[in-house]
């Protein structure tokens, strides 16, 4: 379970541009969903994200991960539950570092020491993980990841965020700067990835493509200035249309940054 | 070129060359310019010249002077993670507070050490019969290479590797759960544990130590590594390693070169600064000028080159 309750933060507290960008947000979440969260900009789905893995401290309210409150450990120390994947694909590797030392840095997440990174066993799980990418990466291992194209790099990224077996994987607009062909291959790994731990692990995907938000998981939540206003699931989330969902938006009131954007509708 | 002047030149490439490496790891491993160099490289050699003339063991005081070292790197660490103040403010405030240190240790602004029990001259009392001449720049090598191969298994352990990560995608490491305060001070420590080493090595090879010797050292060190670099390209760390050695090499011969020849062309050994400066303005934009000119590579700039989007090397 991650619980998360009454989580608020401010940017530029006590500032004259002070902004509200999580208002007492409150969610729980079982093991075994997969959550897809839309809103507008500046709804606080990204900030959200960056209070779980810690990037960010929230300003008041915590957040339990299996009875466990870790809201006020570093972000470093929460890491050994948490994988995550960036909207820009070049955040999640260090480029000018070999393929397998990439991986050998995601594998062990504390307790760091003077062992070898790498070692024979390592490198042969990265080769079986690597080839079940489909991508060629195998026969690669020591090429530097700044070299790979963007899409490899995300896939790359999907793998160090999974193998290691996190309680939470957080994905944040993971396919939104990539091709519409990466995006659909790392759609689908992300699907797989998450299928393969067989409801035992946590997801939230942001996305900002309405379609992407039904198809993908089993459950909706949908953001506004720091709420949590719409949360669907089961039979009612299955009955829901995208045309639906741009309604909602277009409720949300007349403030001019809340437009349905072209890429919410395009698919 | 004399043989004298050969083996002079081999020696202090080789001595040091053990602070090139600790610059290396500051400046191309982690992206830190650490200006704590050119106070913590007089350090190590104030430390040991005072345990030398004091009548202590020069080992000990070798051994002392890498602690101090450490102990600079770690004052520059603590700055810049937990007081948040700049990278190189933080190195630049360490270096002024180390000169008054030094002069603290050695207690006047000079310490000869000739005809004192130095590190080289136990090493000598164990080869009586071989030439002092070729004992030393032995002694360098064997140890240039021992500190060079640590280096090698170091940063390709689990810690290593997160050092490297920590200077290559911050952000990422972090977010794999790796302290980056942490690797960033060990990273300096090891550096600056180096410097020290260099320092006091030096100290003892040229039969003093001077408050106003570490002047410099981080330009000279930054020559050595852009030029090793620039040579040698193979993006290993066993092959960097080796290049910031032969960088070291190639800027100690150039300068007695100029130190030896450039009294025809007027120079003097104070333009030796000025000189080490020139050369390290060249080997730094000689490669952007030769990418301005290469037309073929200006239009064709892609992955070939193993260059990212900031001209960075991969």
């Amino acid at each position: 379970m991650l619980i998360i309750k009454k989580l608020t933060k401010y940017f530029a507290k006590n500032t004259p541009h002070e902004t509200l960008a999580l208002d007492n947000f409150n969610l729980s979440i079982r093991k075994g969903d997969f959550i897809t969260i839309i809103g507008s900009n500046g709804a606080g789905k990204s900030t959200l994200l960056n209070l779980i893995s810690g990037t960010l401290q929230q300003d008041k309210g915590e957040i339990k991960l299996s009875g466990e409150v870790i809201s006020n450990q570093a972000e470093y120390k929460r890491a050994r539950w948490i994988g995550r994947v960036f909207q820009n694909p070049l955040l999640g590797t260090a480029p000018y570092m070999t393929v397998e030392e990439n991986l050998s840095l995601s594998i062990k997440r504390e307790k760091r020491g003077l062992r070898l990174g790498i070692n024979k066993n390592l490198r042969n799980f990265f080769r079986e993980k690597l080839s079940e990418l489909g991508l060629g990466l195998e026969d690669n291992l020591s090429k530097k990841v700044g070299l790979l194209s963007g899409g490899q790099r995300q896939a790359m990224t999907m793998l160090m965020a999974t193998m290691f077996k996190p309680k939470v994987l957080l994905l944040d607009e993971h396919t939104a700067a990539l091709d519409p062909e990466s995006n659909k291959k790392i759609l689908k790994l992300t699907q797989d990835l998450v299928e393969e731990r067989q409801g035992d692990l946590i997801t939230l995907m942001v996305t900002h493509n309405m379609k992407q938000a039904l198809d993908v998981g089993n459950r909706t939540v949908m953001m506004d200035r720091g709420h949590n206003i719409f949360d669907i699931q089961g039979e009612e989330r299955k009955k829901i249309t995208v045309e639906d969902l741009i309604r909602k938006f277009s409720l949300l009131g007349d403030r001019k940054d809340n437009y349905v954007e072209d890429r919410m509708v395009l698919v | 070129m004399s043989i004298s002047l050969f083996l002079h030149a081999l020696e202090q490439g080789l001595v040091f060359g053990i602070m090139v490496l600790g610059v290396f790891i500051t400046y191309k491993i982690l992206d830190f310019p650490d200006l704590t160099v050119d106070g913590s490289f007089p350090l190590g050699a104030a430390v040991v010249a005072r345990v030398i003339f004091s009548g202590g063991d020069p080992l000990w005081g070798t051994f002392l002077a890498i602690i101090a070292g450490s102990l600079a790197g770690l004052i520059t660490g603590l700055l810049h993670t937990k007081l948040k103040l700049s990278n190189l403010l933080s190195g630049i405030l360490t270096m002024t507070l180390l000169y008054s240190v030094n002069l603290r240790i050695m207690g006047r602004p000079n310490i000869p050490l000739l005809g004192k029990m130095t590190l080289l001259r136990e090493i000598k009392n164990y080869f009586p019969n071989l030439s002092i001449d070729y004992l030393i720049p032995f002694f360098f090598f064997f140890l240039v290479i021992i500190i060079k191969f640590i280096i090698d298994y170091f940063l390709s352990t689990e810690i290593g590797l997160a050092l490297i990560a920590t200077g290559d995608n911050e952000q990422m490491i972090r977010s794999l759960g790796v302290n980056t305060d942490f690797t960033k001070i060990i990273g300096l420590c090891i550096s600056n544990a180096l410097v020290g080493l260099s320092g006091a090595l030096f100290a003892q090879y040229s039969g003093f130590a001077d408050v106003n010797m570490g002047l410099g050292t981080v330009v000279s060190g930054l020559a050595c590594v852009i030029i090793g670099i620039s040579i040698i390209k193979i993006p290993t760390i066993f092959w960097r390693t080796i290049a910031v050695l032969i960088g070291s090499l190639i800027y100690r011969f150039l300068m007695i070169i100029a130190l030896r020849y450039g009294y025809s062309l007027g120079f003097k050994p104070s333009d030796l600064k000025l000189i080490s400066v020139l050369l390290v303005i060249i080997a730094l934009t000689v490669p952007i000028i030769r990418r301005k000119l290469n037309f073929a590579e200006r239009f064709n700039l892609g992955r070939k080159d193993l260059q990212n989007d900031n001209g960075k090397e991969v």
